[in-house]
C-alpha cells in the first residue's frame, strides 16, 4: 500500500490542498481584518499537517514544531497583529485591488510552474508527504506574488509570513523537518522579524501620514 | 576552545550589557573593548590554525578552516576599527542631535549583535545555523539603517527588510532542499546539515534536487552580496543609515554573503561535477560590475556612489570565483579581503567629510584637503586604492582576476575592462574637486579618528606588496577547495 492511500496519507494532501486554497485566497482577498483571520487559519492548517505527519511516521520533534507554529503562528502573531490594526485603526480598511481575476491567473500559472519544478525532485524524497512539495513551493510563490501587487504595508507583511508558513510545510513535506536548533533559530528570526516590522509600521505612519508604501519610493537614482 | 567563546562570548555579552547602558558616556569605549575582546579572540583562534591546522570544535557545530580562518579575523578586525572610528562619530552626532539617548543605547547594542551573527555565520557548520545567522544579521542591520528615524531612512530599511527577508526566504528553501538531498545518504541523526559532512559525501548528492537547491540558495544570499539585479535595498542602505554601518555593511556584510554562496557552490561542484555554478556566478558578477560601474556615474551623493562601487566590486569578485580553478579563486579571496580593508577605510573618511559638510551631496563638499588634510589625503588615497592603482592590493587582485579572465574567459575581458574604465573616470573626476577644490567645509568640534582609515589602507598597501606565507597558504588552501 503506497502511502497516498492510506487515511493519514489523504488527510496530508488534503490540509495541503487547503493550504494552498487559503493561499488563494488570500491573494484574492481586499480585506485586513480577514487577511489576518486567513493567515491564522493557514496556519492552524500548517500546524494539522505537521502534526499527522509527526503521527504516522513516530517523529516526536514534529510534535514540537508543530506546537511552536501553533503558539506563534496562530495565537501570538496573529494577536500582535491584531493589536497593530486596532492602534492603527485600519482594522476596517479595504485595499482597492486592480484585476483580481488577471492575478488569480497567473497565480494559477504559478502553481503550474511550481508542480512542473518539484514533481521530479518529490520522487526522490523519503518523505510520506513527497506529493506535497509542489503545493509547498505554489504556495511560497503565491505569498511572493502577493507581497508585489499589495501597495499597503500590513498585507506586504502578512504576504511575507505567509510566504514562512509555505517554507514550513516544505520542509515538512520534504524532510520531515529541520533539525530542532535550526527550527527554534528560524521561529525566533521569525518572531522578532514581526516585532520589527511592527515597530516599523508605527514610524512609517508617523513618518508618512499614511500606510501606503507608494510613499516609500522616493530614494531614486538621478 | 576558549579562544572560540571569546570570539563569539564578547559580543553577544556587548550586546546584552550594551542595550543597558549604551546611552552612557562610557558606552562608546565599552563598544570598542567588547570589540577588541573579540579581535582578540580571533587572534588566538588564528594562532592556532597557523600551529595546529583547522579543527572542530563544541561537537563539530563550530569549526575553522582555510576558508573562513582568514575572514574571521578580517571580520573581528574591521568590526574593532569601525568602533574606534564611531568613537568621535557618534560624538558629533549627538551634539548635532541626530542621536538620542535611546538610539545611542539601540546603535550600540546592535552593532554588537551584528558582530555576533556575522562572526557565528563564519564559523558556524551547520548551514542551517549558517541562515539563522544571516537572518538575524538582516534583523539587526535593518535596525541600524533606520536609527535615524527620518522618512528617508525608514523607506531604506523597509525595502532592506522586505527585499532581504524575500531573498533570504530562497535560501531558506535551498537550505531545506539540501537537506533533503543529504538526509538520504547520511540520515536524519547523522548531522546531515553539518557542512564538513556534507562536503564528503557531496559527489554523491542526488543532481538534481542539488541544482534547484544551488538556485534557491545563490538568489537568497545573492540578493544579500548585492548582486544585480537584486541590489536594489543596498544603496539606499548605505546611504541613509548612520556611517559605521556603511563601512561594515560593504566590509563585513556582503562578504559574509559571498561566503555563504561558496560554500554551497563547493558541495555543488561535488555533486553536479559541471561548471552550473560557476556559470551562474559569472553571469552575475559580469553584470553587476557593469551595472555597478554605470551607476557610479550617475550619483550625486558620496555615501551611494562608493554603495554602487562596492556592488561593482563584489559582482568582480563573484564572477572570479564562477571562473574557477586556483588562480582566479586565489585572487578572488585576495579581492575580498582588499576590498573590505579599502572599502571601510573610505568610508570613515567619507562619514568625518559629510559631517564637517553636513551634507552628503557630492557638489557641495568642497576642498578637504585645505581644512583637513588628513581626511582629504584619506579620501584621494582609499579612492585610488579602490579604482585599483598599484601599488595597492586590488591592483594585484584585479591584474590577477584580469589576465585569468583573459585566459580563460576571453570574451569577458574587455567588458571588465570598459566597466573598470567607466568607474575610473566616473569615481576620480567625483573625488578629485571634494579633495582640492575651493574648500566649503568647516572644522569638527572633535578631532576625527582618522587613525582606522590609514590602518586600513597601509594593510591593503601591504597585501598589494607583499602576501604573507600563511595567508598566501590560507588562500591556496582555500582556492583548492573552492576553485576544484
Amino acid at each position: 500500500m503506497t502511502p497516498a492511500d492510506s487515511l493519514g496519507g489523504q488527510l496530508i494532501d488534503l490540509f495541503a490542498t487547503l493550504m494552498l486554497l487559503i493561499a488563494f485566497a488570500m491573494i484574492a482577498q481586499r480585506r485586513v481584518l480577514t487577511l489576518i483571520h486567513l493567515f491564522a487559519l493557514q496556519g492552524a492548517t500548517l500546524v494539522a499537517s505537521t502534526a499527522i505527519v509527526g503521527y504516522l511516521t513516530h517523529q516526536p520533534h514534529l510534535y514540537i514544531s508543530a506546537g511552536l507554529t501553533l503558539a506563534l503562528k496562530v495565537f501570538l502573531i496573529p494577536w500582535l497583529l491584531h493589536r497593530v490594526i486596532d492602534r492603527l485603526s485600519v482594522r476596517w480598511d479595504v485595499e482597492t485591488l486592480i484585476n483580481i481575476p488577471t492575478t488569480l491567473l497567473i497565480g494559477i500559472v504559478l502553481v503550474v510552474f511550481a508542480f512542473n519544478i518539484a514533481a521530479p525532485i518529490a520522487q526522490l524524497s523519503v518523505s510520506i508527504a513527497r506529493g506535497t512539495l509542489g503545493i509547498a513551493l505554489a504556495c511560497v510563490l503565491l505569498s511572493f506574488m502577493m507581497m508585489i501587487t499589495r501597495s499597503k504595508a500590513v498585507p506586504q507583511v502578512i504576504g511575507f509570513l505567509a510566504m514562512e508558513n509555505g517554507l514550513f510545510f516544505a520542509a515538512v513535506a520534504a524532510t520531515y523537518g529541520m533539525p530542532m536548533v535550526v527550527e527554534l533559530g528560524i521561529a525566533l528570526d521569525v518572531l522578532v522579524g514581526i516585532l520589527i516590522l511592527g515597530v516599523f509600521l508605527f514610524q512609517i505612519r508617523e513618518q508618512f501620514d499614511s500606510l501606503d508604501i507608494r510613499h516609500l519610493e522616493r530614494l531614486k537614482d538621478d | 576552545m576558549d579562544a572560540l567563546l571569546l570570539l563569539l562570548g564578547a559580543p553577544l555579552c556587548g550586546a546584552a550589557v550594551l542595550a543597558l547602558v549604551g546611552h552612557r558616556g562610557y558606552a562608546r569605549d565599552l563598544n570598542v573593548a567588547f570589540s577588541l575582546g573579540s579581535f582578540a579572540g580571533a587572534c588566538a583562534l588564528t594562532a592556532r590554525v597557523i600551529s595546529e591546522g583547522p579543527f572542530l570544535a563544541w561537537e563539530g557545530e563550530l569549526f575553522l578552516d582555510p576558508l573562513n580562518v582568514f575572514l574571521v579575523a578580517l571580520t573581528a578586525f574591521v568590526a574593532l576599527t569601525t568602533s574606534i572610528f564611531s568613537r568621535p562619530y557618534m560624538r558629533v552626532e549627538e551634539e548635532h542631535g541626530k542621536m538620542t539617548p535611546r538610539r545611542l543605547r539601540l546603535y550600540h547594542s546592535m552593532y554588537q549583535l551584528f558582530g555576533f551573527t556575522m562572526l557565528l555565520a563564519l564559523t558556524t557548520n551547520n548551514v542551517g545555523i549558517l541562515w539563522v545567522a544571516m537572518e538575524a544579521a538582516t534583523l539587526t542591520t535593518v535596525l541600524l539603517v533606520s536609527v535615524y528615524r527620518t522618512p528617508a531612512s525608514l523607506e531604506a530599511a523597509w525595502k532592506y527588510f522586505i527585499l532581504c527577508g524575500v531573498g533570504i526566504a530562497q535560501a531558506l528553501f535551498g537550505t531545506v532542499l539540501l537537506y533533503m538531498a543529504a538526509e538520504k545518504i547520511i540520515g536524519a541523526e547523522g548531522g546531515a546539515l553539518l557542512w564538513t559532512h556534507l562536503a564528503d559525501v557531496r559527489s554523491d548528492l542526488d543532481p538534481q534536487i542539488i541544482t534547484l537547491a544551488f538556485a534557491f540558495l545563490f538568489v537568497g544570499y545573492g540578493t544579500k552580496i548585492g548582486l544585480v539585479p537584486l541590489h536594489n535595498w543596498l544603496p539606499d542602505a548605505h546611504a541613509e543609515g548612520p556611517t559605521p554601518v556603511s563601512a561594515v555593511l560593504s566590509g563585513l556584510l556582503l562578504n559574509v554573503a559571498l561566503y555563504a554562496v561558496l560554500r554551497c557552490k563547493v558541495l555543488t561542484d561535488g555533486a553536479l561535477g559541471t561548471p552550473l555554478a560557476g556559470r551562474l556566478m559569472m553571469a552575475f558578477g559580469l553584470l553587476s560590475v557593469v551595472a555597478g560601474a554605470f551607476f557610479i556615474s550617475r550619483q550625486k551623493d558620496v555615501k551611494r556612489m562608493f554603495a554602487y562601487s562596492s556592488i561593482e566590486h563584489m559582482g568582480l569578485t563573484t564572477f572570479a570565483f564562477g571562473v574557477g580553478g586556483p588562480v582566479a579563486t586565489f585572487a578572488a579571496l585576495l579581492h575580498m579581503t582588499v576590498h573590505s580593508l579599502t572599502k571601510s577605510a573610505i568610508f570613515f573618511a567619507v562619514g568625518h567629510a559629510s559631517q564637517k559638510a553636513g551634507t552628503q551631496i557630492m557638489d557641495e563638499i568642497r576642498g578637504l584637503v585645505h581644512v583637513n588634510p588628513t581626511i582629504g589625503w584619506g579620501l584621494m588615497l582609499g579612492a585610488l586604492a579602490i579604482l585599483g592603482m598599484p601599488p595597492f592590493g586590488v591592483f594585484a587582485s584585479e591584474f590577477l582576476i584580469l589576465t585569468t579572465a583573459m585566459r580563460e574567459q576571453p570574451w569577458a575581458t574587455p567588458i571588465l575592462l570598459a566597466a573598470l574604465g567607466v568607474a575610473f573616470a566616473s569615481m576620480f573626476s567625483r573625488v578629485l574637486p571634494m579633495v582640492f577644490g575651493e574648500p566649503s567645509v568647516r572644522r569638527l568640534p572633535h578631532p576625527p579618528a582618522l587613525v582606522p582609515t590609514f590602518v586600513h589602507l597601509s594593510l591593503a598597501l601591504l597585501l598589494g606588496l607583499y602576501i604573507p606565507p600563511y595567508l598566501d597558504g590560507w588562500y591556496r588552501a582555500a582556492a583548492r577547495m573552492v576553485g576544484g
